[in-house]
């Protein structure tokens, strides 16, 4: 068994066999039928590291066809070192088209964002999701977390939002929001900063989230609703900047601050690269 | 100005040459061959066929040449490309008491049935370096074993089992296929096939810090080691359409059977229990230490209770895959400057309040 | 009279070594408090565990009546129907503060808990309420944002009783709730209790060893051996006039203690 010649070897379409393919669509049409549950599936050893996006690799994987567009992103910009990579190992696996542009893309798989520019329908964008738990950092105990959404019972977790606004004076949760999907499953949104929960609400796009290393994914289909939870007297409230974006003007985007000098200098500029450039061109 | 986000393409591809010349090392070095790995870093391959679920020596090997020698990168590697091979039949359980034995030793017995059979084992020499290995001189030829070792050899736990003094070893009722943890996600409870499973692919040095951890009073099972056996077994598959086993190669293997103390519960009697180790290759610590991990990871089945690390399912089964392990432990590495800016905008507002609020106190007194 | 809260008959958990609880039968009505007195070893802390179904019954019957009337047999019941009643109708005190309260958040978010768990949202209301309970349990509203590890062993069984009856439960299960206080604080926690109970009209059960505890709150007690009943009836009557020599054995050693 051990003769044989495996230079010629050949993978299949995006890399994945066609019957994991089967089995991910399958839990996947479980994830959309029941928004927010997180439904455990037969996640793959894949030619990446876990906790480097190989759950959003398999969902794209399984998704993937001929004539879709992919775009990928890492932290709001198509040039990341990780999102190169993950669009290398898809071009290499399907030859599929890629692209920077949201509006041109009609799959977008990302980490830790939502593109500024509005999704619309028909596309699909699959998260890489570290942790899949919402509740995880409050219970260990996966057996325990699964009762518990069972159950439908969140109070652990208002209890941690009651403390914040104790402590802190309002909830002190800045990323990875915790939202209740289509008023009935508490999920974590994935590392995206509170600023693009808003986005997932009523979304026109199909949202799936992938989390390979803990075995699990689910779905928020396109027009569900996506309640951040808070309390009736501290709503929920996004990040706000006094500056606008230093290259391209925008005041409404994400903005990463980038340190130019060492005497402590700093700018701000829009993290979704795409977005920039398009606001750039426009203004040009 | 924006060099820290753009130019990523060209910066990997960079990397990739920097990375295929530090493996290469200085070219007028004679370049490792598949076979030299295989045949003198035999347990280095045996690690990662093991912990990457795959008995293959020569793709192990080409994992750990690919991997300059790094055990877990090169397990990663063997396991990626495992994912990709499609499925032909699976084995009938492997016999062990039919192994071709080329080491056995009991912990239990001063002597028994077959003899003790020390074998190719590193546990009696004195260890120094052997400086003679650096001048790449020739070992003196080694004599083959005198006597034969009996075939097949019996196993020291049946003198047990015959007595009633251990527990049966029992397929479970109607002998359910156990799950593939490759092809489903781990589910807990987690019945013991799965957990085995499980342990046989966990990191050694995982299992050996639990395993470690059980003599130190974290969940005591007093064991002994009843048999270590190892030596080459034959795999032999039933293929459908023929009704029939082909015999389709043997592997090496390393079984670990520890004996352990049971108190008795309300429904068995006081005896000994068992804990079950197997690796592929000549692997005893991991064997040893994944029995001894497998035994207290019984403890709800038994009655016990259990409050150590090495008892609980949860913890011990989700944070023993090294692959796992390796790419979560490092995705910290991988930008995470969203995030950061959320935490930074946060923590500047909290201490904004701190301080406004420490000069109102101040302005009050 | 009103329908009982509970009404067991023939209630029994068998450990199968002859340790357990056998054939059990009392009723329990609103504003009443029932002890379970008996020695380490009897099966009182087994029943109030298979009466609140945190353990299964092998035989007998449990049957509950909420707030709305409806009745429900707790020995079949699915978890989600009994989760749903120990988060709306019951209670539980523990013996150790540690198994009953969150000791890593606020006693704002201890007493706020069950409130926030049935859907309440308002954090200014809330922390209203909670801080009313502070006071009704004595302790005084500017601990609201100290965590119980901050509190003496008296707070904490204090404010597990503010966390349990913030929501107004029907039934309290209360295990050795006494269990690890000194008797001064004692005293003054068994006298808050005996008013909420009044206040209230709650019903409660509570396994104690103490008959010292059953004789200030407990209209009825029984008394357990060995996982059997072996006197069953009115407080005074059982420490006046004890009937079994077990419980003529357990009320002379207080006496003489």
């Amino acid at each position: 068994m051990t003769e044989t010649c495996h230079s010629q070897w050949q993978y299949n379409f995006a890399f994945l066999d066609e019957n994991t393919k089967r089995m991910l669509r399958r839990a996947l049409l479980k994830a959309v039928a029941i928004p927010g549950y997180q439904v455990p599936f037969g996640s793959r050893e894949m030619p990446l590291p876990y906790g480097w996006g190989t759950g959003g690799i398999q969902l794209t994987a399984s998704i993937i066809g001929q004539d879709d567009v992919l775009k990928v992103i890492d932290q709001g910009a198509d040039d990341t070192t990780n999102a190169v990579n993950i669009r290398r190992f898809f071009a290499r696996v399907t030859s599929v088209a890629t692209t920077s542009s949201t509006a041109a893309a009609s799959l977008i798989q990302s980490r830790h964002r939502i593109p500024e520019t509005p999704l619309r329908p028909g596309q699909i964008m699959v998260f890489q999701v570290p942790e899949p738990e919402a509740l995880r950092t409050l219970e260990a105990s996966e057996v325990e977390t699964r009762k518990l959404h069972a159950h439908q019972e969140y109070g652990l977790m208002h209890v941690k939002l009651y403390e914040d606004i104790a402590r802190f004076g309002h909830i002190a949760t800045s990323y990875d929001y915790p939202v209740m999907v289509n008023q009935r499953y508490l999920s974590s949104p994935s590392p995206i900063p509170k600023f693009d929960n808003p986005k997932l609400h009523m979304s026109p796009a199909l949202l799936l989230f992938g989390a390979g290393r803990e075995k699990r994914l689910y779905a928020i289909p396109p027009h569900t609703r996506v309640e951040s939870l808070a309390f009736e007297d501290h709503p929920f409230t996004v990040q706000r900047w006094e500056q606008a974006c230093a290259l391209c003007g925008s005041h409404d985007s994400y903005l990463d601050e980038i340190i130019t000098d060492d005497a402590g200098a700093r700018m701000f500029v829009c993290s979704d690269t795409d977005y920039c450039q398009q606001q750039q061109e426009s203004k040009a | 100005m924006y060099v820290a986000v753009k130019g990523g393409e060209t910066a990997i591809a960079r990397s990739w040459d920097l990375l295929a010349a530090a493996r290469r090392g200085d070219s007028a070095l004679a370049e490792l061959s598949l076979g030299q790995i295989r045949q003198q870093l035999r347990l280095a391959v045996a690690r990662v066929m093991q912990e990457g679920s795959l008995y293959d020596e020569e793709l192990a090997a080409l994992a750990l040449k690919q991997a300059a020698g790094d055990t877990v990168e090169a397990v990663f590697l063997l396991r990626a490309f495992r994912t990709t091979l499609p499925r032909f039949a699976s084995s009938k359980p492997l016999d062990t008491a039919a192994m071709r034995v080329r080491r056995r030793v009991s912990g239990t017995f001063k002597d028994v049935p077959g003899g003790q059979i020390l074998g190719p084992t590193a546990d009696y020499t004195q260890r120094l370096l052997d400086f003679s290995l650096g001048d790449n001189s020739d070992v003196p030829p080694c004599a083959l074993a005198d006597s034969g070792v009996p075939q097949p050899l019996p196993s020291v736990l049946e003198v047990l089992a015959a007595e009633g003094l251990i527990e049966a070893e029992q397929p479970l009722p109607g002998d359910p296929e156990p799950a593939d943890l490759t092809r489903q996600p781990l589910m807990f409870p987690a019945d013991r096939a799965t957990r085995l499973q499980n342990l046989a692919r966990a990191d050694e040095g995982w299992l050996l810090g639990l395993a470690y951890s059980t003599q130190r009073g974290y969940a005591e099972s007093h064991p002994f080691a009843g048999e270590i056996r190892m030596g080459e077994v034959s795999v032999s598959v039933c293929p459908e359409e023929l009704g029939f086993d082909i015999d389709i190669g043997e592997i090496t293997l390393t079984e670990c059977q520890m004996i352990n103390q049971f108190a008795g519960s309300k429904t068995a009697p006081p005896q000994f229990t068992r804990g079950y180790g197997l690796s592929f290759g000549e692997a005893e610590r991991k064997a040893m230490a994944m029995a001894l991990v497998d035994r207290s990871l019984r403890a709800e089945e038994l009655g016990e209770a259990a409050h150590a690390p090495a008892q609980q399912q949860e913890f011990v089964l989700y944070h023993s895959d090294n692959v796992e392990a390796s790419g979560f432990v490092q995705h910290l590495k991988l930008p995470h400057y969203v995030d950061f800016q959320a935490e930074l905008s946060l923590i500047r507002t909290l201490r904004a309040q701190a301080t406004s609020s420490a000069v109102q106190e101040a302005n009050h007194d | 009279m009103s329908q009982p809260v509970l009404s067991v008959s023939g209630l029994a958990k068998d450990y199968g070594n002859g340790q357990g609880c056998f054939d059990i039968d009392f009723e329990l009505y609103e504003g009443e408090v029932l002890c379970i007195v008996g020695e380490s070893g009897s099966g009182k802390s087994t029943l109030l565990s298979t009466l609140a179904g945190r353990l299964s019954a092998d035989a007998g019957s449990v049957r509950f009546r909420d707030r709305a009337g409806s009745s429900h047999e707790l020995t079949t019941l699915a978890e989600a129907e009994r989760r749903r009643l120990a988060r709306s109708e019951w209670g539980f005190v523990t013996q150790h503060a540690r198994d009953g309260l969150r000791m890593n958040v606020s006693a704002g978010a201890n007493v706020s808990e069950r409130l926030m768990a049935l859907g309440q949202r308002h954090y200014g209301q809330l922390r209203e309420t909670a801080a009313q309970w502070l006071e009704k349990v004595e302790i005084s509203r500017e601990r609201l944002d100290d965590r119980p590890t901050a509190f003496s062993g008296g707070m904490q069984q204090r404010l597990q009783i503010a966390r349990n009856l913030v929501t107004q439960p029907r039934l309290v299960f209360m295990d050795e709730p006494t269990g690890g206080l000194d008797v001064s604080v004692q005293a003054r926690f068994l006298d808050l209790l005996r008013r909420l109970v009044h206040d209230t009209g709650i019903a409660v059960i509570m396994v104690t060893h103490d008959l010292g505890v059953t004789r200030l709150l407990a209209q009825r007690t029984l008394v357990m051996q060995q996982g059997r009943v072996v006197e069953a009836g009115l407080t005074d009557q059982i420490l006046d006039d004890p009937q079994h020599p077990y419980s003529q054995l357990l009320v002379s050693s207080i006496l003489q203690a």
